[in-house]
């Protein structure tokens, strides 16, 4: 029977990575069913604040460790700590959320631990004895069912697979502070710098995506500058693409995604590039311009609620994966459809 | 230098696949080295043109699965090792990095260690991790550049990419690295090197030639399908202009509450 779950809260400085939330959202929710408790560890530097939101996510106790060495973040002294706290609370299952730096600690934590680590989950029963957890592979072309036969069960759960609790700041708990007695001395690496990324929605955590592909670049009515050779003119092109994309973006607070070929070609940097070699989404709404749907592509959105679609190839395979589509030149609808949602949206 | 790149093979991506009694297929599509791998290959072999040394491939699968080591011979690899045990079937990712970290120990003086950013088949991601946390060496994940590899001094510097941008990251050697997309792209293999791959003779090791016993696995999958197709009914929106296509989308997503 599954009792004690702990929950990695994931943050950086201090901004908590919401899929840390709808982690800890989950582990009191099996907790409630199983009469047992949720904890929530957090570590880093300046974040006993972090504690009473733990708290309002559902949080029964906090782990804390509040440390200089732990400011910047380096898996080492980190998994140091969490598999300390993990030998003296003994919990039966640990969860984090499947962000770049959940999924390194918990695989470290597994090695530390004697266990093993079920990934990126996207769907959890543990109304049973035993707990099967569902993940997504190849490309979400199959699903496993998956069971660990050691304990502690870690688990790593997808970004937006399971739903962020409503907070209540009536809750509270009890905290505990974990001892630091890390030298830095002893540590093998150390954080130089810090390059923020231009702020903008993150794509994984985007309730909607507007991304475009290839057909950004292909608008006949354009006639760039006389000074750019051929690759240049289609950069130039797909730039006023994109700029489409982000107006309609910025008027739904959407993230902007991209396909390989867009990537490729040198239109927007790899950061935005969805599929299956780029960042696996599934907002509520995906709206696809100019983008055929290679199976590549849709590995990385297919999830999606639902799926908007503007080609102007009626046979695009694109069309089929779609919930609405429209047939057209993207680059005369997003001015009209960016004007329309924004009426209605401030109206 | 000593560089060590971990590859493995994997089903082309765009092949169909198939579940039969619990197994996996993909029909006739080809096997290819995971697309991943191709730039930590290319950061291996960059880095020994640039510091001397050599770059060995290190592969973990069956006797028959040579693609993956193939490939990076035609890239250029200088050597490479597969290690093959009916023992490893059904092989979870401590267990399969428990069996690399012991190939690893048993090659020997290794100043780095490179693997791809994750499986395209699988994708758990865990290895680069698990391994270097089980050879106690420090683990640079998602790293897209080198910005100074100082071997004589035990260390070198990468930027490595996290939600909220990147890090500039100094490390001791030996490390452990996951490289990404972002390396840059990876060369194409000669014909030269295409041929030399094809008549290269590498080792074979078993869990015997690590000295290991086969290491037991926590994670199970017992069952594997193809998803429920959604069912998917697509709309399409007319219109006589793109003015009244728009209008009517935004109709149709104020309905279906997605706004
Ligand atoms: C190993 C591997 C991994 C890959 N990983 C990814 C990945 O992660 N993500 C990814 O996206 N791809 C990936 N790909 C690439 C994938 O196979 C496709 O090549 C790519 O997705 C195509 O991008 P696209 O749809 O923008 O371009 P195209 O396929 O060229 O499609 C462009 C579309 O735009 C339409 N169009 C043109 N002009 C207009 C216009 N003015 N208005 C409206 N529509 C217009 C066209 O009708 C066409 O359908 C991968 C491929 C491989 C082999
Ligand atoms: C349906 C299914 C689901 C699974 N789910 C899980 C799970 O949730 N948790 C778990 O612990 N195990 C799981 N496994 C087992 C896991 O796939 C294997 O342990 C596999 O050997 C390593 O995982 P990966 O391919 O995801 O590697 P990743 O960690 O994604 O690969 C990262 C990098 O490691 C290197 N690498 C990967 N494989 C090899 C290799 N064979 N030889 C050399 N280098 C390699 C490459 O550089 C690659 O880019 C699952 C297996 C199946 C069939």
């Amino acid at each position: 029977m599954t009792k004690k779950i702990l929950t990695y809260i994931d943050h950086f400085h201090g901004k908590v990575q919401s899929s840390s939330w709808e982690a800890l959202g989950l582990a009191a929710k099996i907790a409630a069913d199983n009469g047992g408790e949720a904890a929530a560890l957090i570590l880093g530097e300046g974040v006993n604040d972090l504690a009473d939101l733990a708290f309002h996510y559902g949080a029964d106790q906090v782990f804390l460790a509040d440390h200089a060495i732990l400011k910047d973040f380096r898996p080492e002294p980190l998994i140091e700590i969490i598999t300390k706290a993990a030998n003296d609370y003994q919990p039966d299952v640990i969860i984090f959320p499947t962000t770049t730096r959940g999924r390194t600690l918990a695989g470290m934590a597994a090695v530390d631990l004697d266990t093993g680590v079920m990934v990126d989950v996207i769907d959890l029963d543990w109304k049973g004895d035993k707990i099967t957890a569902t993940r997504s592979i190849y490309g979400g072309k199959l699903l496993a069912k998956l069971t660990c036969s050691t304990s502690p069960e870690i688990i790593t759960l997808r970004t937006r697979a399971f739903d962020k609790p409503e907070p209540d700041t009536g809750r509270s708990g009890s905290i505990t502070h974990l001892e630091v007695s890390l030298d830095p001395a002893d540590q093998a690496t150390t954080v130089l710098d810090h390059q923020e990324k231009a702020s903008g929605v993150s794509l994984t955590d985007a309730n909607v995506i507007v991304s475009g592909g290839r057909g950004t670049a292909i608008n006949p009515t354009l006639t760039p500058p006389d000074d750019l050779d051929e690759a240049g003119a289609e950069v130039w092109k797909a730039e006023q693409g994109f700029d489409l994309i982000q107006n309609l973006a910025d008027v739904l607070g959407a993230a902007v995604g991209a396909s390989r070929a867009a990537v490729d070609a040198g239109y927007i940097v790899y950061d935005h590039q969805v599929g299956q070699t780029g960042k696996v989404v599934s907002p509520d709404l995906y709206i696809a311009c100019g983008i055929s749907g290679a199976i590549q592509h849709l590995a990385g959105m297919r999830s999606s609620k639902v799926i908007v679609a503007i080609n102007k190839d009626r046979d695009a395979p694109i069309f089929n994966f779609a919930r609405f589509g429209l047939i057209g030149d993207m680059h005369e609808i997003l001015p009209p459809l960016t004007a329309g949602l924004k009426a209605y949206l401030e109206g | 230098m000593k560089i060590i790149v971990c590859v493995k093979q994997v089903p082309d991506t765009a092949a169909t696949m198939e579940v039969e009694n619990g197994n996996i297929s993909w029909g006739d599509a080809p096997l290819i080295i995971n697309p991943w791998d191709e730039f930590a290959v290319e950061a291996a072999l960059n880095l020994a043109a640039d510091q001397g040394g050599e770059v060995t491939a290190l592969c973990l699968g069956k006797e028959e699965e040579t693609e993956a080591i193939k490939h990076a011979l035609a890239m250029g690899a200088d050597a490479a090792v597969l290690v093959s045990d009916p023992a490893l079937k059904g092989s979870d990712t401590v267990a399969a990095s428990k069996v690399l970290a012991a190939a690893i120990t048993k090659i020997g003086e290794v100043d780095l260690v490179l693997f791809g950013q994750q499986s395209v088949d699988t994708d758990t991601g865990l290895l680069p991790v698990q391994v270097a946390r089980l050879l106690k060496w420090p683990s640079l994940t998602l790293v897209s550049k080198f910005k100074e590899v100082t071997p004589a001094e035990g260390s070198l510097q990468v930027i490595r990419s996290m939600e909220e941008g990147n890090q500039v990251i100094k490390s001791r050697l030996p490390a452990v690295v996951s490289v990404t997309k972002d390396y840059g792209e990876p060369r194409y293999p000669s014909f030269m090197g295409i041929r030399k791959a094809s008549k290269a003779e590498y080792p074979v090791w078993t869990l015997t030639d690590l000295g290991i016993d086969p290491p037991s696995s926590s994670i199970s999958w017992p069952e594997v399908n193809k998803p429920v197709e959604k069912e998917i009914v697509t709309e399409i929106i007319d219109g006589d202009t793109p003015e009244e296509k728009a209008k009517t989308l935004v109709e149709k997503l104020i309905a279906e509450k997605v706004l």
